[in-house]
């Protein structure tokens, strides 16, 4: 239910990037978002679809770059690759892991004119 | 509309706080949180994932989405630490007793230790209210249709209720399990309430909430004779998704293992003196 909030977020970063770099109509939104952040993507698409309404992001798509979720096993030493807060590392099957990606919500650049 | 930030649109409310002409002090003390900051990101050429370009370009941008209210935890952080204040931003489903858990430890604490709650609910004022006659002061903020309080309307919120010097803070965030993890507020830890009439599995099912948390409470457990509550498959559940996770076991109506509760809040209240 955040992404609604999430999505106001971002066009506060459009409308002050709009303001800083001087530009009035945006075509795309490139967001990057981790596997571990609690976004439900679906969710966030209507979001934007719904808060992008009057708007200088309008007529904007929005394409979402999805980041994986990361995290240092300590019995490993090693990096690997999770998809959940709760997962087991998929090497040792250890639970002893340092979240250390994946929990990206971040406006990366705009498409702008 | 508030005229300074433009805050104040949807249906949040704060008590006592009319949105319509407030003229409150937007910086909190020498912070102002409203200082435009010039993120000074190229304005080059396109991107490659951008072709057949023209008149537009691509602006980098790198911003964290909940970066607005990150600044404003910031500045709430600063402001609490000016003040000693220890900030405890309490979160868990609707029903699992934090209201009951509050009004307990204000009614113990009192006498000892100066205290102030923010509540976060959508709507009513029932739970302000129920603090208030503790004789502790309360501000209700109702967020509408809003599921969880952001760092803004606490900040507003500490401006109106001014907790006293050195005081404890209790925020109850709104019963959800979901979005208030992501919501810094500026406190000093998360206090994740569980109550035993629930899942054991609940940590696994909400991990983000118990990820973000430092401090678990297992509420309720007078009632644990009458269920089939396994509280330790539920204490692992919680070290899985946050091996850091402090966890306490208490019953806010028989008063079972509230002095470990209230022993957390003093040391942890010296630990943030220390560290300041």
């Amino acid at each position: 239910m955040h992404e609604l909030s999430l999505c106001e977020g971002v066009i506060q970063v459009v409308e002050d990037s709009a303001r800083q770099q001087g530009f009035c109509r945006v075509k795309t939104v490139w967001l990057e978002i981790g596997a571990l952040a609690g976004v439900e993507l679906e969710a966030m698409r209507f979001g934007f679809d719904v808060v992008k309404r009057g708007t200088l992001a309008e007529e904007a798509s929005l394409e979402i770059i999805r980041l994986p979720g990361q995290a240092w096993c300590l019995p490993c030493a090693k990096t690997v690759t999770i998809d959940q807060r709760f997962d087991a590392c998929p090497a040792c099957g250890s639970y002893q892991l340092q979240v250390t990606g994946g929990e990206e919500l971040r406006v990366k650049e705009l498409e702008v004119e | 509309m508030c005229t300074v930030c433009g805050c104040g649109e949807g249906e949040t409310s704060i008590e006592g706080h009319a949105h319509d002409q407030h003229s409150h002090p937007h910086g909190h003390g020498d912070q102002p949180h409203s200082a435009e900051h010039s993120h000074d990101y190229g304005q080059g050429p396109a991107h490659a994932h951008a072709p057949g370009l023209s008149q537009a370009r691509m602006v980098q941008i790198e911003q964290d989405i909940l970066g607005k209210n990150n600044e404003y935890a910031a500045a709430n952080r600063r402001w609490l630490a000016q003040r000693n204040i220890l900030a405890l931003n309490l979160v868990s489903s609707p029903g699992s007793g934090k209201t009951s858990l509050l009004i307990r430890t204000l009614s113990d604490l009192k006498e000892q230790l100066p205290m102030a709650v923010i509540e976060g609910d959508q709507q009513t004022s029932h739970d302000a209210d129920r603090i208030r006659e503790t004789g502790v002061k309360a501000l209700q903020i109702n967020t509408g249709k809003g599921c969880h309080l952001d760092a803004h309307m606490v900040g507003h919120a500490l401006q109106t209720l001014t907790p006293e010097e050195g005081s404890v803070l209790f925020i109850e965030n709104v019963g959800n399990l979901v979005c208030p993890a992501a919501f810094d507020l500026g406190e000093a830890h998360k206090v994740a309430i569980l109550s035993v009439t629930e899942g054991e599995d609940k940590p696994l099912k909400y991990p983000d909430m118990f990820h973000a948390a430092d401090l678990m409470i297992l509420n309720k457990t007078d009632l644990l004779p009458h269920l089939d509550f396994d509280v330790e498959r539920c204490i692992e559940y919680a070290r899985r998704v946050n091996p850091r996770i402090r966890i306490l076991q208490l019953s806010a109506t028989s008063g079972e293992g509230m002095d470990a509760w209230y022993q957390w809040i003093d040391a942890t209240r010296q630990l943030a003196v220390l560290g300041s």
